[in-house]
């Protein structure tokens, strides 16, 4: 689960990082608020999306897709300024890097006041699977794309880890500074953040915190310009808080009521509805529907505890995408009967109408039922006894008439 | 003779008393599986009826191990304490010189792994598989020895050992090799979490190493690096033919596919990636998993194994 940069602000403060003022707006007379109170002269207008590359983003109206801005994040040295960039920003459609075409609405934005920068850093916390623990990642490359630095200068990418047993090591922390050559008030901040960000990952089950940049001022103070934060959603039960945090409007509706009914969704851009069992199963059933020529217009595991009422609503979901012309069911029955599955297919199909060629591939537990239930029913249903049969037959029946 | 579990092996239930516990211990019982107890803190000194036995109930992994001197414990507990049941199962088992631990929950906060694994790792002689995952089988010749919610039926003793990050993937590579005429010496299902226990190289070397088995399935997915550095060590280790497959070759980058490590994160973790480093290191690939069968005979073929 991902949080605002201001949001992600309000963690920091409590967790001693330092950060700018700023303040959280949601209309234009907010932000000019929010400027006179802050009493800086020199202010950052923030789009607050959760997408990465903001400040390289270009801003276009909801209705008429014109080009309104370039750029999401603006410095502004007036109020005047400050008027311009928030009516520029607030209820327009922001796309960056990392949006994809259609972009986010921008529904929140963040004053914060200026600062001499006299160096931008890179600096990252993750789970570091490999390991087996935290990583903490830094560069003096800040303000650029990590992934960039990554490619072409990995040695300008230091890394040391912070497990959640023995906590950060000194020495570790300040062989980081070193690294990125800082020195006196700069070093002992750094040293001091790395500690505040290694306690601030455990206690609140972050996934990733990631500041860029990471500022040294003019004064050699350390100051987190940024503020990239996610959470282990596992982890949210002991965590009331997260949910109040959480901003519905920044997520996928869809993914968000098929993960309430157990359902594990994504949506894709191909013309084939897929409905599988297991998160394995439901990756390759999409790779060999690609593999025969067609495109998958979904990820969907049911999940092992699949019932009825789930299928019926994962069946629903699948519909409700213009683009779905078919629909394979490939379903490898263990603790899920194939039988059920079938029952639940035909009362989901006959319930929604369903108007598009649907192959069902059953194996494993109660297959031979399954079938005989598909057989006996009167939708038009083909059968197929392997996944590569029933994709084959899918694409084949989705092929459109030339 | 197989790997990790066996026969004699005596299996243990944590969360005998839940509904998953008391359902998948049925299933194991109906499939031979040496049950001889389960651990539910509080309902210490209960029975739970299985098909063809009553078996005793333990407030603690280590009364448990104490009383029925079970190898293997098998976790079906809540993702909010089964990281705890993991730790309690690890020192129980250091204490009694060695097991096996297999934890079937999904959902456990990643930072609840990081610490149990840790725990597991200060004990060679201790064993974890999962969490998130099928579990582990070893057919026999009547039923056999499993450890997890797979479906028992579909199986066979013989000679490939399987291992994959997946459920449901899994029972189809086991259907693969049932197609061709070939059985399985042990199934590994390793999980589909970003920090786990026994990885892919273990169960490498393991199979290497195990009389059974002349062959290994491997089936990974998008997410990590756990496939290439499996590939890089068995071109340098294994002797046995491999045949792999990767799912989530379609997979948009930034998108967790249903499993909490199957995510393609920064351009990293591509099953193109996984696939390349599988065939630098000569393992056999199949792109389609209805392929995996013909694929496994072309390997037996060249190894002179059929």
């Amino acid at each position: 689960m991902n949080i605002h940069e201001y949001q992600g602000k309000i963690l920091f403060k409590e967790a001693g990082v330092k950060v700018q003022d700023g303040i959280h707006c949601k209309t234009v007379n907010d932000a000019l608020n929010a400027y006179d109170s802050l009493g800086s002269k020199v202010v950052a207008v923030k789009s607050q999306i959760h997408a990465g590359g903001r400040g390289k983003g270009t801003l276009y109206d909801q209705e008429t897709n014109d080009l309104v801005m370039e750029g999401g994040v603006k410095i502004a040295f007036s109020r005047e300024d400050v008027e311009k960039y928030a009516q520029n920003i607030i209820g327009r459609k922001l796309v960056t890097k990392q949006t994809g075409a259609s972009g986010k609405i921008v529904n929140n934005l963040y004053i914060e006041a200026g600062c001499s920068i006299a160096h931008e850093y890179y600096l990252a916390l993750l789970v570091d699977r490999e390991a087996k623990s935290i990583l903490i990642m830094a560069s003096t490359e800040g303000g650029m794309d990590i992934e960039e630095v990554a490619e072409k200068t990995p040695e300008a990418i230091h890394k040391i880890w912070t497990h959640p047993v023995d906590g950060l090591n000194e020495n570790d922390a300040v062989e980081m500074a070193d690294n990125l050559n800082l020195e006196g008030i700069s070093k002992q901040e750094l040293v001091s953040m790395l500690n505040s960000l290694s306690k601030m990952f455990v206690e609140k089950d972050c996934s990733m915190i990631e500041i860029n940049p990471l500022v040294r001022s003019e004064s050699g103070e350390m100051i987190a310009l940024d503020a990239k934060i996610s959470f282990d959603e596992n982890a949210s039960f002991r965590h009331p808080w997260m949910e109040e945090m959480r901003d519905h409007s920044e997520e996928e509706e869809v993914e968000t009521r098929a993960h309430d009914h157990g359902l594990s969704y994504v949506k894709l851009d191909g013309n084939i509805g897929c409905l599988v069992n297991g998160a394995g199963l439901a990756m390759a059933s999409m790779d060999v529907i690609k593999l025969y020529g067609g495109e998958p217009a979904n990820f969907l595991d049911i999940g092992g505890g699949a019932t009825r009422d789930s299928i019926t609503t994962a069946f629903g979901i699948i519909l409700e995408d213009d683009n779905v012309e078919g629909i394979l069911v490939n379903i490898f029955g263990g603790i899920i009967q194939c039988d059920m599955v079938a029952r639940s297919v035909i009362e989901a199909s006959n319930e929604l109408g369903l108007k598009v060629p649907l192959v069902v591939r059953f194996s494993g537990t109660n297959h031979v039922e399954g079938k005989e239930v598909l057989d006996s029913c009167d939708l038009d249903v083909h059968t197929a006894s392997t996944l590569a049969e029933g994709a084959e037959k899918i694409v084949n029946l989705t092929r459109r008439v030339e | 003779m197989s790997i990790w579990i066996h026969e004699k092996s005596k299996v243990l239930i944590q969360g005998i008393t839940g509904k998953q516990g008391t359902f998948h211990g049925t299933k194991m019982d109906e499939y031979n599986t040496n049950v001889v107890g389960g651990v539910t803190p509080g309902k210490g000194g209960q029975f739970v009826e299985l098909p063809s036995k009553k078996v005793p109930v333990f407030n603690t992994v280590a009364e448990g191990l104490e009383d029925t001197k079970a190898d293997v414990s098998l976790i079906y507990v809540p993702a909010r304490f089964a990281a705890a049941a993991i730790v309690e199962a690890a020192d129980a088992f250091h204490e009694k010189g060695g097991g096996l631990i297999v934890c079937i929950t999904e959902g456990i906060p990643i930072l609840d792994m990081v610490k149990a694994v840790a725990r597991v790792n200060q004990y060679p002689e201790v064993r974890l598989i999962g969490p998130n995952c099928p579990g582990i089988i070893t057919p026999g010749d009547i039923g056999g020895s499993k450890a997890g919610i797979m479906p028992g039926f579909i199986h066979a003793k013989g000679r490939i050992g399987i291992v994959s990050k997946s459920g449901t993937l899994t029972y189809e590579a086991v259907a693969q090799t049932m197609s061709v005429g070939e059985g399985q010496s042990t199934c590994v299902g390793i999980g589909g979490d970003p920090v786990n226990g026994t990885g892919f190289i273990d169960c490498l070397d393991a199979f290497e190493k195990d009389d059974q088995t002349v062959a290994v399935v491997m089936i990974g997915e998008i997410g990590g690096s756990a496939e290439e550095e499996a590939a890089e060590w068995a071109s340098k280790n294994m002797t046995k033919p491999i045949v792999g497959f990767v799912a989530g070759s379609t997979a948009p980058p930034g998108k967790r596919m249903g499993h909490a490590g199957a995510i393609i994160s920064g351009g990293k973790g591509t099953a193109a990636e996984k696939f390349k480093a599988f065939e630098a290191a000569g393992i056999y690939v199949a792109r389609d998993p209805s392929e995996i069968g013909n694929v496994l005979v072309k390997a037996l073929e060249d190894s002179g194994l059929r």
